[in-house]
């Protein structure tokens, strides 16, 4: 394996950095939608998200990709493999994010709720200044094995067409008959993208524990 | 603003807290029958009675932290309905401290006390902090503003939660059971505190078992059980001569010993 080949991988790290990017924010930011509409009091709203949750924990990734791309093809609506990844990983990561916030802002106890009730603290800012701060607290354990496992899941991509990291390595290890070498390169450049994340995860469990200290 | 909707009576005849009729359901479960009571403006008010009497749900109705089923209740005027915005308008003239303090544990002693004057009264930062740090001083706890409210003591949270209640100027003040989580050497600190204010005149209603505080600071002592108002009386007549056999066996049970 030379440099030609490394380099080829690398291109493939790439891919999955962005599409775990896109996982990220896109399931960040309709994950705390679906977490404020589960935890919003409306019940039309937390029966709507609870389903849409059910449905998207329910089903395998490789299976929501590939109705995203496929799927929606045969109804007459072809979208862009980068569309349908986008989508597809948005909608896995915000079912995923939205049910451990959703749990992450029920365990803030309710006396803080009561309290800013009873500063005339209205939805916004009671949401914002009391009680997410400390449900993403209590999330972040969950929520950084989430997004460790989201890195890993981008290698579902492959089927849509995508030449990520797995499937990077997989090309290479056909051209060079060197699986072993070539899928323990592989490994450690998935290692050292999930690696930093969970550290920085704990530093940052670290940080406020001593804060509240 | 909270005066909007006053009749045109003088203020200084306009009750500050007037509950008429008020019941409070849970399912099935009747919490509060016929509550009436009216309080004057400056008026210091002790609530007892044995536990699961409806005391904490009363002062809750106050400020709409629980809804009521049925009656009036009126703050200063405004009759609190189940509309947002005369909920916000009670709120931001009523205040109240919790049996479990209820600080923000990740804010400082300082944004606690600035976070509801900023966004709900639109004081900007600096006026915010002004405020926070003459009501801090005066519950005598400024040297730990910088401080988050889990590095104090019980009697030290409760100090701060009390002051930042006081942040935003209210005219009532609701405790709950304010010195009940208290270990017993850190009652004073609180009950000191909250005679100082009441020797300034801030309208209050305590939930408390605290009777020498009852007798040094309330104009009326009122004893609940099952949900009603059984005997009120001034503190003087209250404790010597109760008149219901009920209000003689609770005061027994907490005095006895």
């Amino acid at each position: 394996m030379g440099w030609n080949e490394f380099a080829f991988l690398l291109r493939g790290l790439q891919w999955t950095v962005a599409l775990s990017l896109v996982g990220f924010i896109g399931g960040g930011v309709f994950g705390l939608a679906v977490a404020l509409a589960r935890t919003s009091g409306q019940p039309l709203l937390e029966r709507v998200t609870a389903g849409y949750i059910g449905l998207f924990q329910g089903t395998p990734l490789l299976m929501q990709l590939f109705v995203v791309y496929y799927g929606l093809a045969l109804i007459g609506l072809k979208l862009d493999a980068w569309v349908a990844v986008s989508i597809g990983f948005t909608l896995h990561a915000s079912a995923f994010l939205g049910e451990i916030w959703r749990g992450s802002i029920q365990a803030v106890p309710r006396g803080q709720t009561e309290a800013a009730n009873a500063l005339s603290l209205h939805y916004v800012s009671r949401m914002k200044d009391v009680v997410l701060p400390q449900a993403f607290r209590i999330s972040l354990p969950a929520t950084v094995g989430f997004l460790v496992q989201l890195i890993k899941g981008t290698s579902l991509a492959a089927i849509v067409g995508f030449t990520e990291l797995a499937r990077a390595g997989n090309i290479v290890s056909n051209q060079t008959f060197k699986p072993l070498l070539v899928f323990a390169v592989v490994g450690a450049l998935y290692f050292v993208m999930c690696w930093p994340l969970s550290l920085y995860g704990a530093h940052l469990e670290r940080r406020f524990a001593a804060a509240s200290r | 603003m909270a005066a909007a909707n006053a009749s045109p009576a003088p203020a200084s005849a306009q009750p500050m807290i007037a509950m008429r009729g008020v019941e409070k359901w849970y399912g099935d479960y009747k919490a509060l029958t016929d509550i009436n009571l009216t309080v004057a403006s400056g008026e210091k008010i002790v609530l007892c009675g044995p536990s699961g009497s409806g005391k904490s749900t009363l002062i809750r109705c106050i400020n709409h932290l629980e809804p009521y089923s049925a009656g009036e209740i009126r703050v200063d005027g405004t009759l609190l309905g189940d509309d947002r915005k005369t909920i916000d308008a009670v709120r931001r003239e009523v205040g109240m401290v919790f049996q479990q303090f209820n600080l923000f544990p990740h804010l400082t002693v300082m944004q606690n006390c600035t976070l509801a004057p900023m966004r709900s009264r639109g004081l900007g930062k600096a006026q915010a902090e002004a405020v926070a740090r003459r009501l801090l001083d005066r519950v005598k706890i400024l040297d730990q503003a910088d401080k988050f409210p889990a590095q104090l003591s019980g009697g030290q949270q409760q100090r701060v939660a009390i002051a930042r209640a006081l942040c935003m100027k209210p005219k009532v003040m609701l405790f709950d059971e304010p010195t009940s989580a208290l270990d017993p050497e850190m009652v004073k600190e609180v009950l000191d505190t909250m005679i100082s204010l009441a020797e300034d005149g801030m309208t209050m209603i305590c939930v408390t078992h605290e009777m020498g505080f009852a007798r040094q600071v309330a104009d009326r002592v009122i004893f609940m059980a099952g949900g009603a108002i059984v005997e009120e009386g001034h503190p003087a007549e209250f404790f010597k001569a109760p008149k219901h056999e009920r209000t003689r066996k609770f005061l027994g049970e907490i005095l006895g010993h």
